[in-house]
């Protein structure tokens, strides 16, 4: 690991003119990935301001039935608060389906928008990688991609994004707050992240310097009609080869309002709102299920060992619609150990 | 006569590290205060610092859970954890869960049913499966499956380590594949 200094911010103001004053600074929240890419030498602060003191780990509702995450709260309290249970099972389910509880009891909310791709050329500094070294060449195109996307990718990168909670804060269509040298801003959720393009360095919309201070949830939390599949190559302790998170609102058999989003395909949470128009309005059947998932894949292109992705993909939506309709009743927090395939 | 190349400048100056600063941990109910560098980890402040080898060093990129430690009540990967951001907190090692005079119920649970073979992830293992006591959340046999799959044991000895941890969890009692609870005497499990 490189040197570096370190400050120990008390506010949110003072991280970002600490930040700000010091070239080559990076925040440092619960430091499950940075820590772990900074001992890879991937990335090379030298100066981080740590965030522990911030007060921004508090959950609580907002005026209009929403709730916010406080950026510092943690993945596992997140999951376990009881208003996250009762009203955005989504959520807690998908966190937990995640990395593992001492990962969970360090990382935290803001960090887990902001974790770097697993895709393995970006920490292989032996190999090229245009998000770790721009400009140098995307190893994995002709490489070992059987981890890598299949929607939205592009020549210089086909890595995929490998949180599971941004997928149910895609589908349950979250508000990330920030605070930078410019002042405070919101961005929605589908905007926070982005395609790789020939600038896949960035992996996101943030300014230089800007914090991320909370998330918030809009009121809708779906929790009569959800489902959170995540397909893996063991049952726990693995990323997604491919997640879908649903979010539905039934009137009967009539699905009112949809919202899906997808994991492990692409260099975002992938959302595809035609794709959800389809299910309004109509009611629920294999047939419309199977319409939609080969509408999300219909841009889909797979290399030389991820293509199974795109079947599995489609797949997964139909199974997934078909879990969420048939909900009788939430289930509990821990039903993700009975969900796995 | 000297030497030109030993005159001639060897380039730029290395860049300074950045100073070590006096750091209070406050471990096992003691504080304790040590000079650390910015990038020392928990694990290493513990094992190389402060001369508590109970903490394992097994991959040290979080993914293998020897190095588990409970901070505030809650169990971490201490590989992770720069040590300098963890002074406040209340840290428990295994040292501070119990020692050969006073073993706690997970230790003598884990000799009980011979949950280990070379014992090197026991100590992760036993700071975990207490993390996982003080959550409150596992009942049955595969929610402790799934929340102790932080924690690897390269031996494969999980049946035991599962059969020790339900014990415990369950007053002595353990849940069997049906679902209800028995109790078990307090012996080694045979090898199967």
């Amino acid at each position: 690991m490189n040197s570096f200094t370190l400050t120990q911010a008390a506010a949110a103001d003072e991280a970002v003119r600490d930040f700000a004053g010091h070239a080559g600074a990076a925040y440092l929240g619960g430091g499950t990935n940075l820590i772990d890419l900074m001992k890879e030498n991937v990335a090379r602060p030298t100066h981080l301001t740590s965030l522990g003191h911030l007060p921004l780990g508090d959950i609580s509702s907002l005026p209009e039935g929403g709730l916010r995450l406080g950026a510092l709260a943690t993945n596992a309290d997140t999951a376990w608060h009881p208003e996250v249970e009762k009203r955005y099972p989504l959520l807690s389910q998908t966190i937990l389906a995640g990395a593992t509880p001492q990962l969970r009891n360090m990382a935290t909310d803001g960090g887990n928008l902001l974790q770097r791709t697993r895709c393995y050329y970006f920490s292989d500094l032996a190999t090229p990688c245009n998000k770790r070294e721009p400009g140098s060449g995307c190893a994995a195109l002709h490489g070992q991609n059987r981890v890598c996307g299949v929607l939205g990718t592009s020549e210089s990168c086909i890595a995929t994004h490998p949180s599971d909670m941004c997928v149910a804060l895609a589908a349950l269509e979250a508000v990330v707050r920030v605070q930078g040298p410019d002042g405070e801003r919101s961005i929605k959720f589908e905007d926070f992240h982005r395609l790789p393009g020939n600038t896949p360095q960035f992996d996101n919309t943030l300014k230089a310097g800007e914090l991320v201070t909370a998330i918030d949830l809009p009121a809708q939390g779906y929790a009569s009609n959800f489902t959170y599949l995540k397909l893996r190559d063991r049952s726990s302790y693995a990323f997604a080869l491919v997640s879908v998170a649903v979010g539905l609102e039934m009137e009967g058999n009539t699905i009112k309002k949809a919202r899906f989003a997808l994991g492990g395909v692409a260099h975002k949470p992938w959302r595809d709102p035609a794709a959800e128009q389809l299910l309004e309005g109509q009611p629920a059947s294999p047939d419309l299920f199977r319409q939609v998932a080969a509408k999300v894949f219909a841009s889909a292109k797979g290399y030389e060992f991820n293509s199974f992705k795109i079947e599995l993909g489609k797949r997964a939506i139909v199974r997934a619609l078909k879990q969420a309709t048939e909900m009788s009743q939430p289930l509990d927090s821990n039903a993700f150990l009975n969900s796995n395939p | 006569m000297s030497s030109p190349f030993i005159q001639a400048p060897l380039g730029p100056p290395a860049p300074a590290l950045a100073p070590a600063q006096a750091v209070t941990l406050h471990i096992n109910g003691e504080d304790r205060t040590i000079q650390l560098a910015p990038w020392t980890s928990l694990l290493d402040a513990l094992r190389e610092y402060l001369d508590l080898t109970g903490t394992k060093k097994g991959c040290d990129h979080g993914q293998c859970g020897a190095c588990t430690v409970l901070v505030d009540g809650k169990r971490i990967n201490s590989c992770l954890a720069l040590a300098t951001v963890y002074q406040g907190k209340q840290i428990t090692t295994i040292e501070g869960i119990g020692g050969e005079d006073n073993l706690s119920p997970l230790q003598q649970a884990f000799i009980d049913h011979d949950a280990f073979q070379c014992g090197y992830c026991t100590p992760g293992q036993i700071c975990s499966a207490q993390g996982l006591i003080n959550e409150g959340r596992a009942k049955t046999a595969d929610e402790v499956r799934e929340l102790m799959s932080g924690n690897l044991c390269r031996c494969g000895a999980y049946t035991n380590i599962l059969s020790a941890v339900m014990e415990v969890l369950h007053d002595g009692q353990v849940v069997v594949d049906n679902g209800t609870l028995v109790t078990i005497p307090m012996q080694p499990t045979k090898a199967i």
